[in-house]
């Protein structure tokens, strides 16, 4: 039988030779009716649910991943290990299966039904730890891990690994100064491990020293806010510098809930919690800034990761 | 019965991460802890009176919603969880 000569099909518009080239260059999306306000302030967000991984953690965990290899900390016979309480567990889990290495993942019990399997799906091994303890149950249990066996995993330590906050300061931060063609006045964004703030705002300003960073948290530290944290009763990640953030605001649940059904309702767009939570902390700042602002803010990801939850159905 | 409280709401319970109470309906049970803690009252429930709505009720591992809700009979052997959906970040040991 004549061999065929294997044959490469061209595609046009290609989008990038692999995964790690599909990460990123998320849309920035214009509002119709929640951001109107008569003094012409723009309010623009990232639409991070369109990384692979289906949020902006995919970019955080790619730079983790990358900086890894090259330093030799993650190679042959080595396991990636990271406590998470979803969506950067989902994104190891996804280049663990691309590129080819184990994964295994500390996770509070209470995580959403939706994330554990997807990232079973990828292939990912899950230590579930105490609900009641939170995300706090789950780093301890990563450290325990790491500690026990040092030869086996690479810790990534996503609340303290600076190759977190890099991707965004290299990514994220260029991508929204080349959409706004450089007119950006205001970043807003919640704080979780505070990579996205940090590494953002960190470029932002070196590109204009007067775009103000405000940086978002929960209002207490009992919220439904997933994937924030509240700072003051929190062990503090180490990636964290409050000194990029010209202000702080709180936001409750309750108001990120709301937000969330008039983004579905108003918008057509089905954001997810935090994502709400940042639209109401940006139409805050754009109540006080002045005329012919440009706000613009990171949706983190979609509600399909959330609709299981309590909370929809009175949504 | 035993309430277990979040490392989140530790705080309002001088620092206790389980109470004891006596039995009832999940309503009796959640009345009694916050009638013995005022300050969780305003934490688990909105100004409508109603649970809120990330705050997860399990007895013992089942969630009381495919139960009876605050119906639920709360025995004495039983463990009333109180669990908020997940959320990033973690609170500070005690």
């Amino acid at each position: 039988m004549r061999d065929a000569a294997r044959k490469i099909v061209p595609i046009s518009d290609p989008l990038g030779q692999g995964l790690l080239q599909r990460i990123g260059n998320t849309p920035l999306l214009r509002f119709q009716r929640v951001t109107q306000n008569p003094k012409g302030v723009e309010v623009l967000a990232k639409a991070e649910w369109l990384n692979p991984g289906g949020s902006v953690k995919d970019r955080a965990a790619a730079s983790i991943v990358a900086d890894a290899m090259r330093q030799g900390k993650l190679g042959p016979g080595k396991t990636l290990l990271d406590s998470t309480s979803g969506n950067t567990g989902i994104a190891y889990a996804m280049l663990g299966a691309a590129e080819g290495f184990p994964v295994a993942l500390c996770m509070p019990a209470n995580v959403s039904a939706e994330r554990s399997r997807i990232v079973r799906c990828y292939g990912a091994e899950i230590v579930f730890t105490d609900p009641a303890e939170g995300s706090d149950g789950a780093i301890r249990k990563a450290r325990e891990l790491a500690a026990a066996e040092p030869q086996k995993y690479f810790y990534a330590d996503q609340y303290s690994n600076p190759a977190n906050w890099r991707a965004h300061y290299h990514g994220t931060a260029q991508e929204i100064w080349r959409q706004t063609d450089g007119s950006i006045t205001h970043f807003v964004a919640m704080l979780g491990t505070s990579g996205t703030f940090v590494g953002t705002s960190r470029r932002l300003k070196e590109l204009n020293r007067n775009i103000r960073c405000i940086s978002l948290q929960p209002d207490s530290p009992f919220h439904g806010i997933e994937g924030a944290k509240h700072m003051p009763t929190s062990i503090v990640p180490q990636i964290y510098d409050p000194a990029t953030a010209d202000e702080n605001v709180f936001i409750s649940t309750e108001e990120s809930y709301a937000m969330m059904r008039r983004l579905a309702r108003e918008e057509g767009v089905l954001a997810g919690i935090s994502a709400a939570a940042a639209m109401v902390g940006s139409l805050r700042v754009a109540e006080a800034a002045k005329s012919d602002s440009v706000i613009v803010t990171i949706f983190p990801d979609a509600a399909d990761r959330y609709l299981s939850e309590r909370f929809w159905e009175e949504l | 019965m035993k309430v277990l409280i979040p490392a989140a709401l530790r705080q309002y319970t001088g620092k206790q991460s389980a109470i004891d109470l006596p039995p009832g309906t999940v309503e009796d049970v959640l009345r009694q802890l916050t009638s013995q803690f005022p300050e969780l009252r305003k934490q688990l429930f909105g100004d409508d009176g109603t649970l809120r709505k990330f705050v997860n009720l399990y007895l013992n591992d089942e969630d009381i919603r495919y139960l009876q809700n605050q119906n639920t009979a709360v025995t004495a052997d039983d463990t009333l969880s109180i669990i908020p959906s997940v959320a990033g970040g973690c609170v500070q040991p005690d």
